[in-house]
């Protein structure tokens, strides 16, 4: 059972052979994928893999040194024929001696278009005072002012570096509701990156995973997870069957693998010792992490930043 | 109205986890034709699940039978599943509850009660499953 008539999906944002150095040092390589419009994208990596770098290259604060970025058009109808990008960076720049209402009242000045309902609206929402200074403000309400600031511009593309950090659970929640909501009502497209992996079930749709500077995994989440499945048997060195081994993880006496095939469905084993299970997406995350991990360090792409 | 919760330990994909609630619902008799589901954006506000996530399910639905999506007045019942009579299915359902508590009362935990119910069943049912897949 696979998503129906296949949906026309254009493209939002795409990545193609993107790289950036610094110095000697690769902090994103060869990096090619494609995010189709209206879609929350997660960015999934330990720290240094590169995130920060690929969403700093999509907002076009960076310029990459190999390949191309490129944001995709506006959806049909809207003002402007390229699409309006907004970025959460990771550290939130506000001006320290603005107040939150300074804030939007700049950000109405310095975009073209601009919700003021929306912007204050946010903050209502998260309670943060209006006229206390930026550099009074809590590390979670600087989210909130960045927050409002990113979505007062009304983007078709929302690139978020951390989001949910330094806000606590019951916010955590809320805000990724508010979030949802707003690709439901204009099919904003979303592209967060993360740490927290199990607060990404039933939220996101697509999935890139990045270890080291390079992409281990991308794509649909619905489809990744169809295509990858463990297989649980008695303890061996190789995976039945002629699929591709993810990670192998073996106790005493079993062994299990996680294999990508394709298709949908467990793929059929043909030995009755074997036992073919569905893979969730925090396991499926946490496998392609750690197959990295294991790899020998000479093997896994070697020179990465700090 | 229908709530839809997410098992977001599980390895069923939302969009299924979703689909098959609804066709719970349907077996029920929860939901029954000429209801309305909730709109994509009030499942969103309800129990904070992806958008696209619920339309892909509702699609399904749709081409499922179960279900047809009105362009801007939102998604109705059309069809039921089970042809159960709803007294016995109360009857039986009154029955399990009882059986249940005694099983719980012995010891049992909700592990085991999954195991010997999906024993009996296969059982019982083996001829009929691999039919219905």
């Amino acid at each position: 059972m696979n998503g129906g008539p296949a949906v026309m999906e254009t493209s939002s944002l795409c990545a193609e052979d993107l790289g950036k150095r610094y110095r000697k040092t690769w902090a994103l390589r060869e990096c090619t994928f494609d995010v189709p419009s209206g879609r929350v994208a997660a960015l999934v990596g330990p720290n240094g893999a590169g995130k920060t770098t690929l969403l700093d290259l999509m907002a076009g604060v960076l310029e990459p040194d190999t390949g191309s970025g490129r944001v995709g058009p506006a959806p049909t109808g809207a003002a402007t024929p390229s699409a309006r990008v907004a970025y959460l960076a990771q550290d939130r720049p506000l001006y320290s001696t603005f107040t939150a209402a300074d804030m939007l009242d700049f950000g109405r000045r310095f975009n073209r278009r601009w919700d003021q309902a929306r912007a204050f609206d946010w903050l209502d929402t998260f309670d943060v005072p209006l006229r206390r200074r930026c550099d009074r403000l809590s590390g979670g309400q600087r989210t909130q002012v960045a927050l409002a600031l990113a979505l007062g511009a009304s983007p078709d593309l929302l690139l978020l570096d951390e989001p949910l950090a330094n806000l606590d659970p019951i916010v955590r929640v809320e805000v990724a509701r508010r979030l949802l909501d707003l690709v439901a009502e204009q099919g904003t497209t979303i592209v967060l990156s993360t740490h927290v992996v199990a607060e990404l079930p039933g939220r996101v749709d697509y999935l890139v995973v990045l270890v080291e500077g390079r992409l281990v995994l991308a794509g649909d989440i619905d489809d990744l997870l169809a295509a990858h499945a463990y297989l649980e048997g008695p303890r061996s060195n190789d995976a039945p069957g002629p699929w591709v081994t993810v990670r192998a993880s073996h106790s005493e006496r079993r062994s299990r693998f996680l294999v990508e095939h394709s298709g949908d469905g467990p793929p059929p084993l043909t030995h009755p010792t074997w036992q073919a299970t569905p893979v969730g997406l925090e396991d499926l995350i946490m496998d392609y992490l750690q197959a990295a991990n294991d790899r020998p360090a000479d093997l896994a792409g070697v020179d990465h930043r700090g | 109205m229908l709530e839809i919760k997410l098992d977001r330990g599980s390895p069923t994909p939302p969009y299924l986890q979703v689909v098959n609630q609804v066709r719970d619902a349907l077996r029920m008799g929860w939901l029954v034709p000429g209801d309305r589901l909730p709109s994509v954006r009030e499942v969103v506000a309800s129990s904070g699940i992806n958008p696209n996530t619920v339309s892909k399910a509702y699609r399904e639905l749709g081409l499922l039978g179960l279900i047809e999506s009105r362009q801007g007045a939102g998604s109705y019942v059309t069809a039921t599943l089970g042809h159960a009579d709803p007294h016995a299915m109360v009857k039986f359902r009154v029955q399990l509850e009882g059986w249940v508590a005694r099983a719980r009362a012995a010891g049992l935990d909700l592990e085991d009660l999954k195991v010997l119910a999906a024993a009996v069943l296969n059982e019982s049912g083996s001829a009929r499953s691999s039919v219905a897949g």
